[in-house]
């Protein structure tokens, strides 16, 4: 078990490395194939040519990409120093580098961001894990009633329906027309009630995006696992069908819903592009989209980065839960 | 009727249909048999004979109602002076895993994963003794592993079922089906998922257990070598319908049935020359949907223009061929005996 944690562990950081790697392959290739100079975008428009060889010097532009890549990569664990004679700036560890548009560093801006994710994440989630599971046990259990299929209707639209889509009507609605929610983020430490409020919507409109995948997931498993020899045996046993269902047939059916649930958050954790972007939310996705559009590539890399970590960890999270709850699968 | 009119198990005139979008699916089409307490029944057939379907009614494990894939079933099934057939889902529930129990083919999918042997004897032992403290139920499913041959039953109580052997897993589904001491005992198909080794030992396993708690079996088999060797009697199913009902004895040494011939010809046999071939039934095994006209076996039956004509115009009846044994045969008896005595038997 330790053994294999030990392992596991490694092969995280080897995984994040080779993001790591890439990331910095389009930092340092982008520039070239654009014809822009890293250094000038630090400068910005008033671009001296003292201060540009300046600024290059003291990022470490001038150096050989290798070496800038292992500065990249100890930035990151021990934290780097950017020294230009006397002028020296330090940045902790992780350092992600500096943005070239704010000249903040990167690592405290995503601090600043994630907040967002997590509380759109947790609500979310817990919203569409109970109620997509729930709606596919009820769906497979009353199988080929008008029930399962308003249900799978629903679901089928939930899944197809972009997130734009519903949740610019769900906006126009709720927000424009009714006024109940506001279009505003709150921290939740400045105000758990308005920070609640301010997310009901997208977790709702996130929640039935998901929750239509898990519907159709938890209703196709459990239609499975009932049909399974076991089942039969639990039946032959003479129990009844509430213990049958409920502790035999769906044990099975949580697993692989189990694994896309830690898929899921961990991915929606890095940033949900389309919600923040819908909601007006500020975190990992809405920062991916403002810093590609002005390409500022240290932030690129840093949500990158830090998106990737979040689905690195889910892996391992979910593999571990799989022993816990399969007792056929071995962490060895 | 009283309880003791009755036979213990009796099966009367059983038909289990299924409706698919095909068609009407006559599974079991008119089945009627007896077995007593301490006897053993061997139901032997080719895959689609109802063999199972037939198992599966008496447990009432059939979906019910107006469920999808539910069949249509008629007819009665009599268990110690209660019919089943008509009866309450609740009230055969309560019957199943106590007064009648199943043990399946392949006990490692019959066997949830995800639960610990141990625990699911327990849980079989307590669905019926409510109140039973978990610790009197364990130690009551680690006497029952001890009483089928598990070593150390005190350690593999706690194992999982992908944590024993085939021979060992069937050894526990045993276990967890006598946990209530039913009175009658229901295999289907027991040893096929097993090694040729420990299907003996299961087979001997079952046999003894009977001698021991007095249950009645049945036995369900496509392998006759497995009924020759536990079976009292043997019922031969074909096509939904029984083709031949006898002592197990009888219907080795003179059977009556061009089908039964057929199935021991195909056996292979230790005390045969080794360059005799097995003699295969010829053709595929019947549609339950469009079930040949007549005997249902007559297209595959090499004897079937012998019966001038009746064997596709009539459907033949269970008759009493010599005491005790039935066949269903358009053939006239005397024929039956001269076709087996002078072309099947030294064959065989």
């Amino acid at each position: 078990m330790l053994v294999y944690l030990f392992r596991r562990l490694i092969n995280v950081v080897l995984m994040l490395l080779v993001v790591a790697a890439v990331t910095f392959g389009i930092f340092f290739m982008v520039p070239k194939l654009t014809g822009t100079d890293p250094a000038l975008l630090y400068v910005g428009k008033i671009a001296d040519k003292v201060a540009v060889e300046g600024i290059r010097h003291k990022m470490g532009l001038d150096k050989s990409i290798v070496e800038q890549f292992w500065l990249f990569l100890k930035g990151i664990v021990v934290g780097r120093s950017y020294n230009a004679g006397t002028d020296v700036t330090h940045c902790y560890a992780p350092c992600l580098g500096y943005s070239f548009k704010t000249e903040r560093e990167v690592w405290p801006l995503l601090l600043d961001r994630v907040g967002v994710d997590f509380s759109l994440a947790i609500g979310a989630s817990i919203l569409w894990l109970v109620l997509g599971t729930a709606t596919g046990i009820v769906s497979a259990l009353r199988r080929g009633t008008a029930l399962d299929r308003i249900s799978m209707s629903v679901a089928l639209a939930g899944v197809s329906l972009p997130m734009y889509f519903t949740g610019l009507v769900s906006l126009a609605i709720f927000v424009g027309q009714l006024g109940w929610f506001p279009r505003k983020y709150t921290d939740f430490t400045a105000d758990p009630v308005a920070w609640f409020q301010g997310l009901v919507l997208p977790w709702v409109t996130l929640a039935f995006l998901f929750a239509a995948t898990y519907a159709r997931l938890s209703r196709a498993t459990l239609l499975d696992v009932l049909g399974e020899d076991y089942i039969r045996t639990a039946r032959a046993k003479g129990l009844r069908e509430p213990v049958v269902i409920g502790k035999h047939a769906l044990r099975s059916t949580l697993t692989p819903i189990l694994t896309i649930f830690g898929m899921d958050l961990g991915g929606l954790l890095g940033g949900a592009v389309l919600t923040e972007n819908t909601f007006n939310l500020r975190g990992l996705g809405y920062e991916a989209v403002q810093s590609i559009a002005s390409s500022d590539l240290p932030v690129i890399m840093g949500v990158t980065l830090f998106a990737a970590f979040f689905i690195v960890i889910a892996n391992l999270l979910v593999d571990l839960l799989y022993a816990v709850v399969d007792p056929r699968v071995k962490l060895a | 009727m009283s309880n003791t009119d009755k036979p213990f198990l009796s099966v009367r005139d059983l038909k289990v249909h299924f409706p698919t979008d095909d068609g009407l699916v006559k599974s079991v089409n008119g089945l009627s048999f007896d077995l007593e307490r301490g006897k053993t029944l061997g139901i032997v057939g080719e895959s689609g004979s109802g063999k199972s379907v037939t198992s599966l009614s008496i447990m009432g494990l059939h979906r019910t109602g107006t469920k999808r894939g539910a069949p249509q079933i008629s007819g009665e099934i009599w268990l110690d002076g209660q019919e089943l057939v008509s009866a309450d889902p609740d009230q055969v529930r309560k019957l199943r895993g106590k007064k009648m129990a199943m043990i399946f083919q392949d006990p490692l999918t019959a066997m949830h994963p995800y639960y610990t042997v141990g625990a699911q004897i327990i849980e079989g032992y307590r669905a019926h003794h409510p109140g039973t403290s978990k610790k009197v139920a364990r130690t009551r499913a680690i006497e029952m592993l001890d009483r089928v041959g598990i070593p150390q039953p005190d350690k593999r109580v706690d194992n999982y079922p992908h944590e024993f052997s085939g021979g060992m897993r069937q050894r526990a589904m045993i276990a967890m089906a006598l946990v209530n001491d039913p009175s009658l005992l229901i295999a289907d198909e027991p040893t096929t998922a097993l090694d040729v080794t420990v299907q003996a030992q299961i087979l001997d396993l079952i046999r003894d257990l009977q001698k021991e708690f007095g249950s009645a079996v049945i036995i369900i088999t496509h392998d006759l070598g497995v009924v020759a060797e536990i079976a009292d009697d043997i019922l031969v199913m074909y096509g939904g319908k029984p083709v031949e009902r006898g002592p197990a004895a009888t219907i080795f040494e003179s059977p009556e049935h061009p089908y039964t011939w057929g199935l021991l010809g195909s056996m292979p046999r230790l005390d045969r020359e080794l360059q005799d071939r097995l003699i295969p039934v010829k053709g595929t095994p019947p549609s339950l949907i469009n079930v040949p006209s007549g005997c249902a076996f007559h297209p595959r039956c090499p004897y079937a223009e012998l019966t001038g004509g009746r064997s596709t115009g009539e459907v033949p009846v269970l008759a009493e061929a010599v005491p005790r044994h039935y066949a269903a045969c358009h053939l006239p008896i005397a024929e039956r005996h001269r076709i087996f005595t002078e072309e099947i038997a030294p064959r065989l």
